[in-house]
């Protein structure tokens, strides 16, 4: 530990050289809410700490395209905190705002939930339902990669030695368009889910729906983007059938580990119902961009079946 | 290899230290500077009994490094009161009753100011939420959520 090097680069090109030329393990510090405890535990002993909360990019918010960009390392509550995104993306708002208490949100950030690689990850699922793509820049350059591309397994990344995920753009979004993510957890606070779920649609002027993304977290090595539940919705007005069928694709495409958390069984069943109710909560968001005399307020809600 | 040198500002006052790398602002305060109002509870950023605030934002001073605080300003109980002027959170704990053991107490106190500062006024809901991250294993939490919102209320008619 008395070997640790710390360095504070104020550019993304002084970042990627002090990490592609470190001899042992370097690290990027951003929150360290998960990095400082797992130096702590002694899981992991970085011979670099490379802090990146100097460099303007992975520390702003700006309007881009009509969608949004935001660091990699912004801090969660900055990231709730701004009126404007949490307006047009409340589901990764929702999402976000589920990562550990008050205190470790004015730490940790998007880019480092993201990076760490929990399955369990809050703002994950949201982030891939949004359709969020991530830039990464390292010794070759800057690419564009997807949010459900990154994490590979429990504690793994795609990305290469020098790499890092530097910002996140969230695409403009077409008018009556709603997210939503939900987690299943014992307590409400200061947990870890169960199961994570995350929708996000776009209806058209009839009322259907004509787009729509969902994910599921902590029941696969990853989080999942399940194309097969969105598909349940798509061309519907998203009535109790399609929910059904909603819920049934989602259970279908858990591939859970028994844990202390729950049994495969129980996760496969709440994950059906939970990214059923996120669908609700996504529809009520993009149906309330609808002037308030539209019919379509009067959809159909589901009795709950858990 | 040679100690960190940082430069912060301390509940107003400017001070210097040296860290090592790995020491974390909770070590640095207690060890280095013997602030010892700040307390360690878990060690992890579950417990929130090191609270303090970073340029106005809560924090778990166990999940920072000392060496990140290089031109911050940094909050912690010891600038709370003013002499033996209690701050009125403070007094509040004191006539409600708000602690045991104390340990957690100063972590309270700051969360508690933290929330108060962004929302003068809330409701028993949002004070037990704004509270979830510093955990008690003493009073329940029934008279810390008194103190507060008494504290809130003598604290909006000033």
């Amino acid at each position: 530990m008395s070997e640790m090097r710390y360095e504070a680069p104020k550019t993304l090109a002084a970042a990627v050289a002090l990490l592609s030329g470190a001899k042992g393990q370097a690290s990027v510090l951003a929150g360290g809410t998960d990095l400082l405890i797992q130096m702590r535990a002694g899981r992991v002993e970085p011979e670099l700490l490379v802090d990146i909360k100097g460099i303007p990019e992975m520390t702003s918010i700006v309007a881009e395209n009509g969608g949004f960009r935001f660091g990699a390392a912004v801090t969660c509550m900055e990231l709730i905190e701004h009126e404007a995104f949490a307006k047009a993306w409340p589901g990764v708002t929702d999402g976000v705002k589920l990562i550990g208490s008050i205190q470790v949100k004015g730490r940790a950030t998007v880019g480092g939930n993201l990076c760490n690689a929990s399955p369990a990850a809050d703002s994950v699922p949201a982030l891939i339902t949004a359709g969020a793509a991530v830039s990464i820049v390292g010794p070759n350059g800057r690419r564009e990669a997807r949010v459900e591309d990154i994490a590979t397994e429990p504690g793994k990344i795609s990305l290469a030695k020098g790499e890092i995920v530097v910002s996140f753009l969230l695409p403009r979004r077409p008018p009556h368009s709603g997210d939503a993510y939900l987690r299943f957890t014992p307590r409400t606070e200061m947990d870890i889910a169960v199961v994570g779920a995350g929708v996000n649609l776009t209806l058209d002027e009839k009322g259907v729906c004509s787009q729509a993304r969902v994910s599921l977290g902590a029941v696969a090595e990853r989080a999942l983007l399940v194309s097969e539940a969105a598909a349940a919705l798509i061309g519907t007005k998203v009535d109790a059938a399609a929910l059904k069928r909603l819920a049934a694709a989602a259970s279908a495409a858990c591939r859970p580990i028994d844990d202390k958390r729950g049994t495969k069984e129980y996760r496969i069943k709440v994950a059906g119902v939970m990214a059923r109710r996120a669908a609700e909560i996504a529809l009520a968001r993009s149906v309330s961009s609808f002037a308030p005399t539209h019919s379509l307020r009067k959809t159909a809600r589901t009795q709950d079946s858990i | 290899m040679a100690k960190h040198h940082v430069t912060a500002t301390i509940n107003g006052n400017g001070v210097e230290f040296l860290c090592e790398t790995h020491q974390t602002l909770l070590e640095v305060l207690r060890d280095e500077l013997g602030l010892t109002g700040t307390k360690e509870g878990c060690g992890t950023g579950d417990c929130g009994a090191c609270s303090v605030t970073v340029d106005g934002r809560l924090v778990c001073s166990c999940l920072v490094l000392g060496v990140e605080t290089e031109g911050k300003s940094i909050q912690t109980i010891e600038g709370m009161g003013v002499g033996k002027d209690l701050h009125p959170l403070q007094r509040k704990f004191l006539e409600h009753a708000a602690l045991q053991c104390g340990i957690c107490t100063p972590g309270i106190l700051i969360a508690a100011r933290s929330l108060l500062e962004r929302n003068p006024n809330p409701t028993e809901e949002e004070v037990r939420y704004g509270l979830a991250g510093n955990l008690c294993r003493c009073t329940g939490y029934h008279k810390i959520v008194d103190a507060v919102l008494d504290a809130a209320r003598e604290m909006r008619r000033a």
